[in-house]
C-alpha cells in the first residue's frame, strides 16, 4: 500500500461552528519542514482572515452568547471536560510539541472544574443594614477577544480560552501568526466536544490586521491581549475605550503552573458582578 | 365545574411499562471490596441482598467481620498517603473517570438500584444516579482548588475516613460521601446499608475500572453491628454517618475523648407550611413530592404539613384527590409513582407509628389501592385532627405518611415548625418573597425550600441544625469536614 497517496488537510478558519475560508479569498504559505510538528514537506495554505471575517465571527460568538451564558454551570463544566477529552484523543493529530498539548488538556480540565465554583468563591451574600436579602454574584461579560501569542502555539490560545468559556462567554481568537497551524487544529477538536456552534471562533491571519478590528468593535466586550507587543497594546488600549470595551492584558502562558497559578484573576476578568436585592419581611 | 366525584371517575389506565433489567450485569455473588479487588470475607458471611418489592434475592454480598474491617482500615491506611501525594489535578482526574462510569453505566445502576432497594425507577433513573454522577464530576473540580474553597487557608487531608451510608439513596450518598473525601486526599472505608449493598459494589466496580489505586477505597457491606464495629477501629481519622437519630448519638458518644472528627447527618420532622397566599395548586405538587418521594424514606421530607387555617380544608382535599391518583406498584414500572418500602423491619415501624395515630385520636385516611401479593407495601397516607404532642407529629414514620397540623399567624407556624427536636428542612408556600426570607431567616433548619421541595445540587449544601446532625455536605462546605485547615496558605494553587 506504500503507493497510496494521503490525504492532505485543507486549512481554514472555524466562525459559527462551520469551516469557512477567508471571504477575502487572501491566504497565506506556511512551508514545510524537518521537524514533528512543522506541516509536510511540501508546505500549506492557511486562510489570510479579513476585517469581515473579524465581524463575521464577532457576529457568530454574539449569537451564541445568550445560549451558552443560559446552560447550567454543570453542563458548560462536562462540555469543558468533553473538550479536554476530545483533545487527549486528537493529542497525535495537533501540530504541536507533546508537552505543550498535553498542559493545554489538562488547563481545559482545571478549568472545567471551575464552572460551578467561582461563583460562590467570587460572589456571596452583602450583610446589609437593612431588612434585605442582598447578594452579589458573578456574570459572564459576553463576548471575549482574544489575541493569541506566538508560542506556546496551542497553550497560548488555550490558557485564555478556557477560562473566557468556563466563565460562560463566547470567544473570538487571533491566533499566533508564526505558528497558527496548532489553533486551527483546535477547530476540528471543538468541532467534536459539544461546544455550541459560534461559542469558539478561530481566525489565522495578520494579527496587526486582525486585532485592532476586534479590538475597536463595538459588540466585543472584552479582550484579553496575550500577543506580548507592546504596540499593539497601546493600540488596543484606545479602540477599546470607543465601546468601553475591558481589556486585559496578559502574559503568555507557558505551563499549565502559568495557565492555572491564579485562575480566579482570570475568571473575575471575565465577568460583570450583579447584585440583587429582595425585602424580607415587610 | 365538576364534582369531586365526576372527577376522580375521569381517570384512564396505564399500560404496565417495565423497564427491562436485561442489560444488568450482576453476578451471583458480591465478596467484600478491600484494597481493590473482591476477596473472601476473613470472618464475615454471605448473605442475601432482597427486592423488597419481590423478596427475591437480587444477588448474595458479602458482610463483613470485625476481622475484614480491620483489613480494610489498613488498606487505606497504606494507600492514603500515595493518594495524597498526588497532584489535585491528578487526583480530580481519577473522581472524572468515575463521573463519566456511572453516566455510562447509569441505566444499568437505576435498574439495580430499583430492584434493591424497591424505589420507582423513574427516581432512581432521574434522581439518584444522575446526582450521584454530578457529585463526583463537582468534587473531581475541587481535587486542585481546595484552598480556595476554604478562603485561602493552607489544607490537609484528615486520613482514613470511615463512612457509614443508609439504605434511602445507596449510590447517592456513596457518592455524597465518597467524593469528597477523595477529591480532600483521603482514603475511605464505605459501609453501605444492611438492606442495600449492591449498587455500592458496583461502585466498586466502577472505581476498578477507573483503576483508583488500590485501598483508596475499600466497600464493606454489613448490618448495625459493622457500622459500630467500623466507627471503633483506632486507625481511622474521621467517621461520616448518614442515618438515624439514635444511631448518630450512639456513633457521637463512641467516638467521645478520641477527637475524631465527625459528620453527621441524621433525622427530621421538616415542617411544609403553605400560607393562605401560595399557589395551592402548585404547593400540593409540592407537598407530594415532599412526602411520597421515595415512599418518604427521605430524611428531609416534609411529613409534617402545617397549613394556613383559612385554606387548610382546600388544600386537604386538593391533596387527598392528588393521592388517589398516585401510582403505586412494580418499582421498575416507568409510572410508578411509589415504590415498595425498603424492608420489612420499616414496614413493621410504619405501620407501629400509623397505628398510634389512630389509637391518639387523629383521622387517618389511606388511599385504597391493590397491594402487590408479595413484598413490603405501605398506601399513602394522610392524618388530620393531629395534635403536637401526637407520636406522628413528633416521631420520624420514614415512610409515605404525612400528618397534617394547621395555623393562624405567621408566628404561630414559625413556632410550630421549630417546635422539635430537629432542624433538617422546611418548606415554605407563599406567592409573597418578601414573608418567605422573612420566615425562612427565623426557622431552625439547614436546608429551606420555597416553593419547591426536595432539590438537591452538589454545588449546595445539605445538612441539619439540632438533633439532625452537623457537617455539611455539598458544595464548597462539603470540603470543610475532611480537611484540616490552617491559617493562611502561601500559595492557594500550589501542591493541594
Amino acid at each position: 500500500m506504500s503507493s497510496r497517496l494521503p490525504i492532505r488537510k485543507t486549512y481554514k478558519l472555524f466562525i459559527g461552528g462551520a469551516f469557512v475560508r477567508s471571504e477575502s479569498g487572501r491566504y497565506d504559505r506556511i512551508e514545510g519542514g524537518a521537524s514533528a510538528t512543522a506541516p509536510s514537506a511540501g508546505g500549506v495554505n492557511i486562510p489570510r482572515a479579513s476585517r469581515k471575517d473579524v465581524r463575521d465571527a464577532v457576529a457568530a460568538a454574539r449569537k451564541a452568547r445568550g445560549g451558552w451564558a443560559a446552560r447550567t454551570a454543570y453542563n458548560r463544566g462536562q462540555i469543558l471536560y468533553r473538550f479536554a477529552e476530545a483533545l487527549e484523543s486528537r493529542a497525535a493529530d495537533i501540530g504541536a510539541e507533546r508537552l505543550d498539548v498535553e498542559a493545554s488538556i489538562d488547563v481545559l480540565v482545571h478549568y472545567a472544574g471551575w464552572t460551578d465554583k467561582f461563583q460562590p468563591v467570587l460572589g456571596g451574600i452583602n450583610p446589609v443594614a437593612m431588612p434585605y436579602l442582598s447578594f452579589s454574584l458573578p456574570e459572564p461579560t459576553g463576548v471575549v477577544g482574544i489575541v493569541a501569542p506566538d508560542a506556546p502555539p496551542l497553550l497560548g490560545v488555550i490558557a485564555e480560552l478556557a477560562p473566557a468559556l468556563a466563565a460562560g462567554n463566547t470567544v473570538v481568537a487571533v491566533l499566533s501568526g508564526e505558528r497558527p497551524l496548532p489553533g486551527l487544529d483546535l477547530g476540528e477538536v471543538v468541532g467534536i466536544a459539544d461546544l455550541p456552534g459560534g461559542v469558539v471562533n478561530l481566525l489565522s491571519g495578520r494579527r496587526s490586521e486582525l486585532a485592532p478590528v476586534l479590538a475597536g468593535h463595538h459588540a466585543l466586550d472584552a479582550i484579553v491581549d496575550a500577543s506580548g507587543d507592546p504596540a499593539l497594546a497601546a493600540d488596543i488600549d484606545k479602540l477599546a475605550a470607543e465601546s468601553v470595551t475591558r481589556v486585559h492584558q496578559a502574559t503568555p502562558a507557558e505551563s499549565y503552573e502559568a495557565a492555572t497559578g491564579d485562575p480566579l484573576s482570570r475568571l473575575e476578568a471575565l465577568t460583570e458582578l450583579k447584585t440583587a436585592w429582595h425585602p424580607v419581611g415587610a | 365545574m365538576a364534582t369531586q366525584e365526576q372527577r376522580t371517575s375521569i381517570v384512564w389506565d396505564y399500560a404496565p411499562a417495565p423497564e427491562s433489567p436485561e442489560h444488568v450485569r450482576l453476578r451471583d455473588s458480591y465478596g467484600l471490596f478491600i484494597d481493590g479487588d473482591f476477596v473472601d470475607p476473613v470472618d464475615g458471611a454471605r448473605v442475601p441482598s432482597t427486592n423488597p418489592a419481590t423478596e427475591e434475592t437480587v444477588a448474595e454480598v458479602t458482610f463483613a467481620g470485625p476481622g475484614d474491617i480491620r483489613r480494610a482500615v489498613q488498606a487505606a491506611r497504606r494507600a492514603q498517603p500515595g493518594w495524597t501525594a498526588l497532584s489535585g489535578l491528578e487526583r480530580g482526574k481519577y473522581l472524572f473517570r468515575v463521573a463519566r462510569l456511572i453516566q455510562e453505566r447509569a441505566r444499568e445502576l437505576a435498574v439495580v438500584e430499583s430492584m434493591d432497594g424497591g424505589k420507582p425507577i423513574r427516581e432512581s433513573r432521574d434522581v439518584d444516579v444522575p446526582l450521584a454522577a454530578a457529585h463526583f464530576f463537582h468534587y473531581a473540580g475541587w481535587a486542585d482548588k481546595l484552598s480556595y474553597g476554604m478562603g485561602g487557608r493552607a489544607v490537609e487531608p484528615l486520613g482514613v475516613a470511615a463512612q457509614i451510608v443508609p439504605w434511602n439513596f445507596p449510590l447517592l450518598m456513596a457518592a455524597w460521601k465518597l467524593a469528597p473525601a477523595l477529591a480532600c486526599g483521603n482514603a475511605a472505608v464505605l459501609k453501605p446499608a444492611e438492606t442495600t449493598p449492591v449498587t455500592a459494589l458496583l461502585l466498586a466496580e466502577i472505581l476498578q475500572e477507573a483503576e483508583l489505586p488500590p485501598g483508596v477505597v475499600s466497600v464493606i457491606p454489613g448490618d448495625g453491628a459493622a457500622g459500630a464495629a467500623l466507627v471503633r477501629e483506632p486507625d481511622i481519622d474521621k467517621v461520616a454517618f448518614t442515618g438515624s437519630t439514635a444511631v448518630g448519638k450512639n456513633i457521637q458518644s463512641a467516638l467521645a475523648g478520641r477527637r475524631i472528627p465527625l459528620t453527621l447527618e441524621l433525622g427530621g420532622k421538616s415542617a411544609n407550611i403553605v400560607f393562605e397566599d401560595a399557589a395551592l395548586d402548585q404547593a400540593v405538587e409540592g407537598i407530594v413530592n415532599g412526602i411520597f418521594f421515595n415512599q418518604g424514606h427521605v430524611c428531609c421530607a416534609g411529613s409534617r404539613l402545617l397549613i394556613q387555617e383559612s385554606v387548610a380544608d382546600t388544600v386537604v382535599e386538593k391533596l387527598w384527590a392528588r393521592m388517589a391518583r398516585l401510582r403505586l406498584g412494580d418499582p421498575l414500572d416507568k409510572n410508578t409513582d411509589v415504590g415498595a418500602i425498603n424492608s420489612r423491619e420499616q414496614l413493621e415501624r410504619i405501620e407501629g407509628l400509623v397505628a398510634s395515630g389512630e389509637e391518639e385520636g387523629a383521622v387517618r385516611r389511606t388511599v385504597v389501592c391493590e397491594l402487590p401479593s408479595r413484598g413490603y407495601w405501605f398506601a399513602p397516607t394522610l392524618f388530620t385532627d393531629v395534635a403536637p404532642a401526637h407520636r406522628i407529629a413528633a416521631e420520624e414514620i420514614f415512610g409515605p405518611v404525612v400528618s397534617v397540623l394547621t395555623f393562624r399567624t405567621q408566628a404561630e407556624a414559625i413556632e410550630k415548625a421549630n417546635s422539635t427536636p430537629y432542624g433538617l428542612a422546611a418548606g415554605i408556600w407563599t406567592d409573597k418573597g418578601s414573608k418567605a426570607f422573612e420566615v425562612a431567616s427565623a426557622l431552625q433548619a439547614g436546608v429551606i425550600w420555597q416553593n419547591t421541595y426536595n432539590k438537591f445540587d452538589p454545588s449546595a449544601a445539605f445538612g441539619g441544625y439540632k438533633e439532625s446532625g452537623f457537617g455539611r455536605e455539598g458544595g464548597m462546605s462539603g470540603l470543610r469536614p475532611y480537611l484540616r485547615v490552617s491559617a493562611a496558605a502561601p500559595d492557594p494553587g500550589s501542591a493541594l
